[in-house]
């Protein structure tokens, strides 16, 4: 887009553009979907208890009800303890903010990855986009810990110790489960991931073999330990410690603490639906009926690609809609039970996973659906890599043309 | 159209710019927990200039294990370790003059290196854009089980006699690991609870 604009206008100023497209474009899916989950969450837990939830702001349903909590947030006084330290407590937020928000950066939201000179919708698209996506997840818990430290609370402490062992026990099986969806794709390229399960539900990687179904069901606990939802949340257990590491936060600081749970949340269903739920392909393959593909020229393929996105996010949607219904049904585990699920439980079942999903691959290669049908043919073309269609498709990233020196240089020493 | 910005330039000098100020930060800050955070700060703009190379796969490493590693030695080895006299920390004239001195001669020795090396000098922009980027988790994994794939300078036809490829780093990474994982199981062996018998 950045070559497209720079015909047009400076070429800094087309950077720029192309970069904050990106931006906004991102800022906007957390932001809203935020404010979109919140609302559902008071929904679906005033029906689970036979409340109404939310009925007037609005008019119907009270659609609007976040908004107008968020005003009142706007209006609160921004609290500081006296002990605290400053800085740390005023940057915290954001750092949980920025690290799920980071997150986006590298999932794609529709596909066609390589397919005839079709770029992935991706901000920044990341040849190992899978690990980039577990590392900075793994990161937002930095905010929690600092926000926990800097209140100079004992109850804040102890939901930040909380959560820091607990996120950091949940890495090990959820970094497991994603394996085996990473080795059955010969990827770890998100969008290539994605492209592998096309066609047919029958291809998603959930229905592979019996392994990665239950390592699927294995990382949905995971991500929901990962990011801190009940029966996980330890870390703001109220009924013990008053709200957690939020406890002394107020106002506008303390939503950014709830944009950042909410939008990992999305970004953990994201991930789940790309590795293992057919990614932005639906259970059929609608848009290859209707014609929806490369060959029919861009318009056809772009529209193709607005039905995956549609695709994609409902999916995600249905995945923060489990983990809430789970939240307002299951009673919260205690602290020892969480460890002990992790490392009894969830991290030798992954492990297990991991190495039936490996045999299971070298016993029926190129089988698909518990091993009862094939995997389509044009899937073993896409391993191939990045052919030359992809270069003139894709804006040209900003670090591309030092990676080309770098490689420049290896070929001059060799 | 008007004058090119070289972005490349201009966020290397950006993330450079952070990593060594917020590496500055680590020295002058007197609070261990602000000391971690300014780290992991100067860590996470070294992974920037790693992503900015076209590295994303060491990136990413740079993220998950040093980044992450200090949100866990900030956990374990700061806050639940540091006494009262270790949370502020201050550092003596003594330790600074020291420190000086053997930063300084190492980066003595490592300026003129890094200068040294002629394919490190400037590389012209048209050179650079005809080259393709390529997966860089591949090679890396194909080195460590012993192909080098960077490294195919031969026609096709003489890998045919070349016989058994070369044995790679994967032994020697895997004793590694499994001496790593024993001196683990050690440790939490020597630092276990120690239940009186009553």
């Amino acid at each position: 887009m950045a070559i497209f604009l720079s015909n047009y206008m400076w070429s800094w100023l087309a950077y720029t553009i192309a970069a904050l497209v990106h931006v906004v474009l991102i800022l906007n899916l957390v932001a809203i979907s935020a404010l979109v989950f919140i609302w559902l969450e008071r929904k679906i837990s005033g029906r689970i208890q036979d409340r109404l939830g939310p009925t007037r702001v609005g008019g119907k349903f009270g659609w609007l009800q976040t908004l107008a909590d968020g005003l009142k947030l706007l209006t609160k006084e921004d609290l500081r303890p006296e002990g605290a330290d400053g800085m740390l407590f005023r940057l915290a937020p954001y750092v949980s903010f920025a690290a799920s928000m980071a997150s986006y950066i590298a999932i794609p939201f529709a596909g066609g990855a390589y397919l005839l000179g079709a770029a992935p919708w991706a901000a920044q698209h990341i040849n190992v986009g899978v690990f980039f996506v577990l590392a900075v997840l793994g990161l937002e818990v930095f905010g929690t810990i600092l926000a926990g430290y800097s209140s100079a609370s004992k109850w804040s402490l102890f939901g930040a110790m909380r959560e820091a062992a607990q996120v950091v026990s949940y890495e090990v099986p959820l970094g497991m489960c994603v394996i085996p969806a990473v080795l059955i794709a010969g990827s770890m390229d998100l969008s290539l991931l994605g492209d592998r399960q096309a066609g047919l539900f029958t291809n998603w990687l959930i229905f592979h073999d019996p392994f990665t179904f239950i390592a699927f069901w294995v990382y949905f606990t995971c991500a929901t330990a990962s990011v801190n939802r009940a029966p996980f949340d330890l870390a703001e257990a109220e009924s013990e410690l008053v709200a957690g590491f939020h406890t002394e936060y107020s106002g506008l600081r303390w939503s950014f603490f709830f944009m950042a749970e909410y939008g990992s949340m999305l970004s953990v269903s994201l991930l789940a639906s790309i590795l293992f739920l057919g990614a932005w392909h639906g259970p059929l393959p609608i848009a290859d009926w209707l014609g929806l593909t490369a060959e029919h020229g861009r318009i056809a393929m772009n529209a193709g690609k607005l039905l995956g996105l549609v695709n994609l996010l409902l999916k995600a949607v249905v995945g923060v809609s489990v983990m809430i219904w789970v939240r307002w049904t299951l009673p919260r585990l205690r602290i020892d039970q969480v460890i002990t699920t992790c490392l009894k439980y969830c991290t030798p079942l992954a492990a297990v996973m991991l190495l039936g999903a490996t045999v299971w691959q070298y016993q029926f290669p190129g089988r698909n659906f518990f091993g009862l049908t094939n995997v389509p043919q044009a899937v073993f073309s896409l391993s191939e890599g990045p052919p030359q269609a992809a270069k003139s498709g894709n804006p040209v990233t900003k670090g591309a043309p030092v990676a080309k020196v770098e490689k420049s240089k290896m070929g001059e020493g060799a | 159209m008007g004058e090119t910005i070289y972005w490349p330039s201009f966020f290397f000098l950006l993330c450079a710019t952070l990593a060594c100020a917020f590496a500055v930060a680590v020295l002058l800050a007197t609070n261990i927990v602000r000391m971690a955070f300014y780290l992991v700060l100067s860590l996470s703009a070294t992974a920037g200039l790693f992503f900015l190379a076209g590295a994303d796969f060491v990136g990413a490493m740079q993220l998950m294990i040093y980044v992450g590693g200090t949100l866990v030695l900030l956990i374990f080895g700061v806050m639940l370790t540091s006494q009262e006299r270790f949370v502020e920390m201050k550092t003596w004239s003594g330790d600074w003059v020291f420190a000086f001195l053997i930063g300084g001669m190492l980066l003595m020795i490592l300026i003129p290196a890094a200068f040294s090396v002629p394919q490190w000098g400037g590389l012209k922009l048209a050179d650079s854009e005809s080259m393709v980027v390529q997966d860089t988790a591949t090679p890396l994994g194909m080195g460590l089980l012993g192909a080098r794939v960077d490294q195919l300078v031969e026609p096709p036809d003489r890998q045919e006699h070349s016989g058994p490829l070369q044995p790679g780093y994967l032994l020697l990474f895997e004793i590694s690991s499994v001496h790593l994982l024993v001196v683990l199981v050690g440790a939490a062996y020597l630092a276990r609870a120690k239940h009186k018998k009553s």
